[in-house]
């Protein structure tokens, strides 16, 4: 199922969009053109840098595409610049500039709006924003009804605020400024909603955590909340793997994921999203002597109990060694 | 396509027959000696030339006979096509996909030409000339879905996905291996495969749902299914039970050849681009027991196949009552000697 490289692209644009945040717009190379795209999705972009020697790397990570899903003769995407990066938000920050080439995934979506909603209210933290601005697009041009609420740290941090406000008006983009006190009267929101509403969240852990909480005190049921968080893989002590089938053993590095490190090993491994929705990269644990650290929100708990499996986009390993079946 | 278009019935006098090519070119779904359920999914690339895979969307010699066939239905029934109000983006990805396939495979009897949304389709084999915009369904003689797919061969289903599921929210269904989408019409992925014997026990449809809720947009997937058909009809529907299910009990040795057909569908799944749907066409191919033993590894093979074949299965085909006779008749194109691995003739 994996398809690493779907595309081509070129940056054609890059604006600061906000203190820490670019927005690329990227065009098909040599007049090809890009899929339509349904709002909620993501495209994974391999970028090629070097690393602190100089020696070749290949950095890998999903954004969300928040150009107009009806119109695919570019994609936008944005990306925050991060304190300490893994190497992509860095390396498309400092090195990437307007005529750099690209890959690119096609679009897979795994936030989208539910067609059947009668309204849809989102609820955005911090660069969290960027699904919902292909989503509303999408929802105005066919009429839905939708509320945005989205939260930044101060005016300058957050991005797009005004440009939202000023296509769809004061009554559906609500904006809470921390800086300046502003905060969601989420009881208030939750409690007054219409039969049929469906609610997403995307920001930050703690803030899925807490919206989601709310939304199922106040009695939504689990089908009408949606959220989306790509975990960026987490760091940690480096360990050994080897893969069985493949007969071959590594480190994985202390910012390295473990589909990463196999990536480097030139060995294919299944991927879709690389941030522990998906599912696709789910493998088999044929032995360890130590202990998984699930990252992942896919697992159910019985999954994670019985160790036989691990998502090696975001999940790590404290031990001696870890024996994936590949 | 450098085959003529045949004028022939799937019904009534029934005049339906693959051409000798069109026998070599038949979809042969069986690899192995033996049948059971299995997670047979594969990735929709294109196959050999001439092949059923060479194009995403197959037009073959019966394409003019199967449309008529299909506008009769239709004329009958009209609830054999159907879409819920949500489903007009998907119904315009659907007909994207079909336009852009069959005019790219079949030049010389297809073409599409696009100024922005206003789109110009020619249709050679039915005699249309289209102007449309694309977007407007006012500018078109039916919904989307439905004017595309009376021009497209096999039977189409839309599904929506939402919850962690996929739901069955429009469809055009005229050739179907007896169910309804009038019925079906609003379930859900597991709802609609409830009925399946031994498949539910085995964790295939779990895995199945897993595995389409991330497809691909780009990459579509296929697999086959099979059962049997007396007479080549497409229409085996629920609905007109009282039409086909009487022709089982008319099966003897002397006719087994010319009435008893193999059916194989192929059922391939593209994600759809603006509405994140998934369109699942469902293509029937027929062959009759005469052609079939045409090309002797088959004849050979699907006597194996068709014996060994289980109990619960058979039944749930529709098979068990004509099977001993088609078995007993296959037998004498079966020596006995092995079979290459894989579906081609030898």
């Amino acid at each position: 199922m994996t398809k690493r490289v779907d595309h081509q692209v070129e940056v054609v644009e890059i604006v600061q969009a906000a203190d820490t945040v670019k927005r690329f717009r990227l065009k098909a190379v040599d007049g090809a053109t890009l899929p339509y795209f349904s709002g909620g999705s993501h495209a994974v972009i391999t970028m090629r840098g070097t690393d602190a020697t100089g020696a070749p790397v290949i950095y890998r990570n999903p954004y969300s595409l928040m150009s107009s899903p009806t119109d695919p003769a570019y994609y936008e995407i944005s990306v925050l610049r991060v304190p300490v990066s893994r190497g992509g938000s860095h390396f498309m920050h400092d090195q990437v500039k307007v005529g750099d080439r690209l890959s690119l995934s096609n679009p897979i979506n795994l936030f989208p709006v539910v067609a059947t909603g009668r309204k849809h209210i989102f609820i955005a933290g911090g660069i969290g924003i960027t699904p919902f601005i292909a989503m509303m697009d999408g929802l105005a041009a066919r009429g839905g009804t939708f509320e945005l609420h989205y939260g930044f740290r101060s005016r300058s941090h957050g991005a797009y605020w005004q440009e939202l406000q000023d296509r769809y008006g004061e009554n559906r983009v609500k904006l809470y400024c921390e800086g300046e006190g502003q905060m969601i009267d989420v009881d208030r929101l939750l409690e007054h909603q219409p039969l049929g509403t469906n609610l997403y969240v995307c920001g930050p852990a703690p803030m899925i955590a807490f919206f989601t909480g709310k939304a199922r005190q106040a009695g939504w049921p689990e089908e009408n909340i949606h959220f989306e968080q790509f975990l960026a893989p987490p760091s940690g002590k480096p360990f050994l793997v080897k893969l069985r089938k493949s007969n071959v053993e590594f480190m994985v590095g202390q910012y390295q994921s473990i589909l990463e490190a196999i990536e480097a090993q030139n060995i294919e491994a299944n991927f879709l999203c690389r941030g522990g929705a998906c599912g696709q990269c789910e493998t088999a644990v044929c032995e360890m002597d130590g202990e998984i650290e699930h990252n992942d929100h896919y697992l159910t708990d019985d999954d994670r109990q019985s160790g036989k499996k691990i998502m090696i986009c975001v999940s790590r390993f404290k031990g001696r060694e870890l024996v994936l079946d590949l | 396509m450098n085959s003529v278009f045949k004028k022939e019935t799937f019904r009534d006098d029934f005049t339906f027959k693959n051409s000798p090519a069109g026998i070599r070119r038949f979809p042969f779904p069986f690899a192995e000696d033996n049948y059971m359920y299995a997670v047979n999914i594969e990735p929709h690339v294109a196959g050999k030339k001439g092949s059923v895979f060479e194009h995403p969307i197959d037009v073959d010699e019966h394409y003019v006979g199967e449309m008529l066939d299909r506008a009769k239905v239709l004329a009958e029934d009209p609830l054999r096509c159907q879409a819920l109000p949500h489903m007009m983006t998907a119904q315009w990805d659907l007909l994207e996909l079909l336009m852009e396939s069959q005019a790219q495979g079949y030049p010389d009897v297809f073409s599409l030409t696009k100024d922005g949304d206003k789109w110009h389709w020619i249709n050679k084999a039915l005699d249309i000339d289209e102007k449309f915009t694309f977007g407007d369904a006012s500018t078109l003689p039916y919904e989307p879905m439905e004017y595309i797919t009376r021009q497209s061969q096999g039977d189409f289903c839309i599904l929506d996905q939402r919850d962690n599921n996929l739901w069955m929210d429009a469809g055009m269904v005229t050739t179907q291996a007896d169910w309804s989408l009038d019925f079906d019409i609003g379930m859900n992925f597991m709802e609609w495969h409830g009925p399946v014997p031994l498949a539910h026990q085995m964790g295939v449809f779990e895995r199945a749902l897993k595995f389409m809720l991330n497809l691909q947009h780009g990459h579509p997937v296929r697999r086959f299914n099979w059962t049997m058909t007396i007479n080549p009809r497409l229409d085996t529907s629920p609905e007109n039970y009282h039409k086909w299910g009487p022709d089982r009990t008319t099966v003897t040795p002397e006719n087994v050849g010319e009435k008893v057909y193999l059916r194989v569908e192929l059922q391939t799944f593209f994600r759809l681009p603006r509405s994140n749907a998934i369109v699942f066409p469902i293509r029937c191919y027929l062959i009759s027991m005469q052609e079939l033993v045409t090309v002797p590894k088959w004849g050979r093979r699907f006597h194996r196949v068709l014996k060994g074949l289980r109990n619960e299965l058979a039944d749930y085909k529709g098979l068990t009552r004509y099977r001993p006779t088609v078995v007993e008749w296959l037998s004498q194109y079966d020596d006995g000697s092995p079979t290459s691995p894989g579906w081609d003739p030898e």
